[in-house]
């Protein structure tokens, strides 16, 4: 296999792309729980800490709400920090650091104090995780003035957002999916970085247009190629940050395509999906030619039995048969 | 003469600028004071009155570089940091000259420049920010600290905790100060905690934790000197209680008096900073003349203050999205 088709997981391009910063920029200090000699409950911080020790891996008790709140402070103070809360449940201990100091510091001191700071967590439904272990609240972070939200979906888009987000002067939060960590994908040996604000566009089509974030991507390429062989095309679209959003890439697509179908793991209402079709209905409302549909995960707190999880969460199955729903809607008459 | 002065563990002269920032901290709130109260300021205020010598006597200590982080009562601090009595005030009013250009205002002023890394709104939330900056200090080695204030109202809280812990453990230049004013708004700090010595709770960390008579300016200055010498020499953290009182209301519009008595009020009234350190000086030998050409100096410079704010204008409506990243 040449270097340019290498082949590595998920978790793995999130290490690379700590290492190579961290050399990069000394500055860099990492703080969370067992991500030092241990590497991180996900591994996510494999190998890290026998190159860089114990000044930069530092290993923290369990105290969300502390070490966030000094990754933030250290920030502030000019040494760029990332604060691992490993399952992003546990940014809940923190929430008031996040949304209160470190998103609001930019705009209250009218720009002259900046957080860089990287907020890092693993969200979303894994193997009967249950209710503590599995929520998705990557909208309320959306919803929250000055923060940036990140949520890659592939080693690649892992990798190049990473060291983006390492070198970007706010606080951004990247959410990471923790059934994504053992999956692969090719990752260039050659460095590159990925520009917040541009969606991918994962595969082209002329029925409709599938928006998807984080694991949900997977799913709808999944259901996209069913689809094809069902005789419908459907267009693939990864905004892969939120904020900044590629309002741009989705809408042309919409357009194009007249429909629009939006996957969320996250509950519908008062979700991102919401918000994509509020997007739709503002810049598309002339282009749409049935109603947008939304896709979520149902409104209930995740189950612990796999039958009432995979209940929950949107699967290939029912993306499929929900799309060929809306194929079979009429068109509007204008 | 004075026994301090005497002893020369602070000069004539040391002692007469602490007089005058203690000073112009008060004369600064009561102007706020009449402000508020005259509807010119908009939003609500946090009075310092009653504890100015905590912030004047921590600050003598700090260089420009060393940073402060302080609390929803935090005027003093700032003035105290030598941030300029003109652009507070003028955030405070909202306008585009102030500290944050009027994005901020009386419970978000932040002065970079100045080593002033913001009042804060939430209760506790400074105390995790300080213990950041002061690990950014220790791993750039340049011998800079930190100080975080906070009340008592903080001290029963989850920030505390987990920030002074990791302080302790990482051994960060940062000193603590625990203003007990006695009351948390208006919750009494006896009726929230069994154990009243914040000091005391220092142990529970593995720090040292000292008292101090938070109405003596020259008292705050010497302890507040050792426990920013040790952080400077890498000698970790200390947690500061200084045992002091606000005279007035928990905000602008509480009239303070529900939850205390008038005569505890002025009990505390009896050993004011600003008498104290005025009697310091008779006592060292300073005429009655010397200081009313101080009592004027400050007064002129808030005057001044309140001009600059008054005449600033008003930020441009069409920049409200700026800074948002």
């Amino acid at each position: 296999m040449s270097e340019q088709c290498r082949v590595i997981t998920y978790g793995d391009a999130g290490v690379e792309a700590l290492r190579e910063e961290m050399r990069r920029d000394d500055s860099i200090v990492y703080i969370g729980q067992g991500i030092g000699p241990r590497g991180g409950n996900f591994r996510q911080t494999r190998g890290l800490w026998k190159e860089f020790g114990d000044d930069r891996l530092r290993d923290t008790g369990i105290c969300e709400l502390g070490a966030t709140g000094a990754a933030i402070g250290a920030a502030m103070a000019g040494t760029r920090t990332v604060v691992d809360e490993v399952f992003l449940d546990f940014a809940l201990e923190a929430i008031t650091q996040i949304v209160q100091q470190a998103a609001n510091i930019s705009y209250m001191s009218n720009g002259k104090i900046k957080a860089p700071v990287v907020i890092r967590g693993a969200m979303g439904s894994v193997r009967s995780a249950g209710a503590h272990h599995s929520h998705t609240f990557y909208n309320w972070f959306a919803n929250t003035p000055g923060l940036k939200v990140v949520l890659p979906a592939t080693p690649y888009d892992l990798k190049g957002l990473f060291k983006t987000a390492l070198r970007d002067p706010g606080p951004v939060a990247v959410i990471e999916h923790k059934s994504l960590y053992n999956t692969k994908g090719v990752v260039p040996e050659e460095e590159y970085l990925i520009p917040f604000g541009e969606a991918r566009t994962i595969r082209e089509g002329k029925d409709l247009t599938i928006v998807a974030m984080s694991r949900m991507v997977d799913l709808a390429t999944k259901a996209a190629a069913r689809l094809a062989e069902e005789g419908v095309s459907a267009e693939v679209i990864d905004p892969r940050t939120i904020v900044p959003l590629d309002r741009h890439k989705i809408t042309d697509s919409i357009k194009k395509t007249g429909r629009l179908v939006v996957i969320d793991e996250s509950p519908s209402y008062c979700s991102f999906a919401g918000e994509l079709i509020a997007i739709a209905a503002e810049d598309c409302f002339d282009e749409l030619q049935v109603p947008p549909k939304r896709i979520c995960s149902l409104g209930v707190p995740n189950p612990f039995s796999p039958v009432l999880e995979n209940q929950m969460i949107p699967t290939v199955d029912r993306i499929v048969s929900e799309v060929h729903q809306v194929m079979k809607q009429s068109r509007r008459k204008h | 003469m004075s026994e301090l002065v005497q002893a020369e563990l602070i000069s004539k002269e040391l002692l007469l600028t602490y007089y005058k920032k203690v000073l112009e901290l008060r004369l600064f709130e009561l102007k706020v004071q009449e402000l508020y109260r005259n509807g010119r300021l908009p939003g609500f205020v946090h009075l310092y009155v009653g504890e100015e010598a905590v912030a004047v006597g921590v600050c003598s200590h700090l260089g420009i570089e060393d940073l402060v982080f302080s609390t929803h009562r935090g005027h003093g601090h700032a003035l105290a940091k030598g941030v300029p009595a003109r652009i507070v005030l003028a955030e405070l009013w909202g306008k585009a000259t102030g500290s944050s250009g009027g994005r901020g205002g009386s419970m978000h002023l932040y002065a970079p420049e100045y080593g002033f890394m913001g009042t804060n709104g939430i209760v506790g939330a400074p105390i995790p920010l300080a213990t950041g900056a002061a690990l950014s200090a220790k791993l750039k080695k340049k011998s800079h600290v930190v100080v975080c204030f906070f009340g008592d109202g903080a001290v029963n809280s989850g920030s505390f905790h987990e920030a002074v812990n990791l302080g302790a453990v990482w051994n960060l230049p940062v000193v603590y100060v625990c203003e007990n004013n006695l009351y948390a708004t208006e919750m009494a700090f006896r009726r929230a905690t069994k154990n009243t010595s914040v000091a005391s709770r220092a142990a529970a960390y593995g720090m040292l934790g000292v008292e101090v008579d938070g109405q003596d300016v020259v008292a705050v200055h010497e302890t507040a000197q050792a426990a920013i010498q040790r952080a400077r020499q890498d000698g970790g953290p200390t947690l500061i209680e200084c045992k002091t009182y606000r005279y007035v209301g928990h905000h602008e519009g509480d009239p303070g008096t529900d939850y205390r008595t008038r005569e505890e009020v002025q009990q505390w009234k009896q050993r004011d900073a600003v008498k104290l350190a005025r009697k310091r000086l008779l006592d060292a030998g300073v005429t009655e003349v010397e200081l009313q050409a101080a009592d004027q100096e400050v007064e002129r410079l808030i005057d001044e203050a309140v001009e600059f704010a008054e005449k600033s204008p008003e930020p441009a409506a069409d920049t409200v999205n700026e800074h948002v990243f």
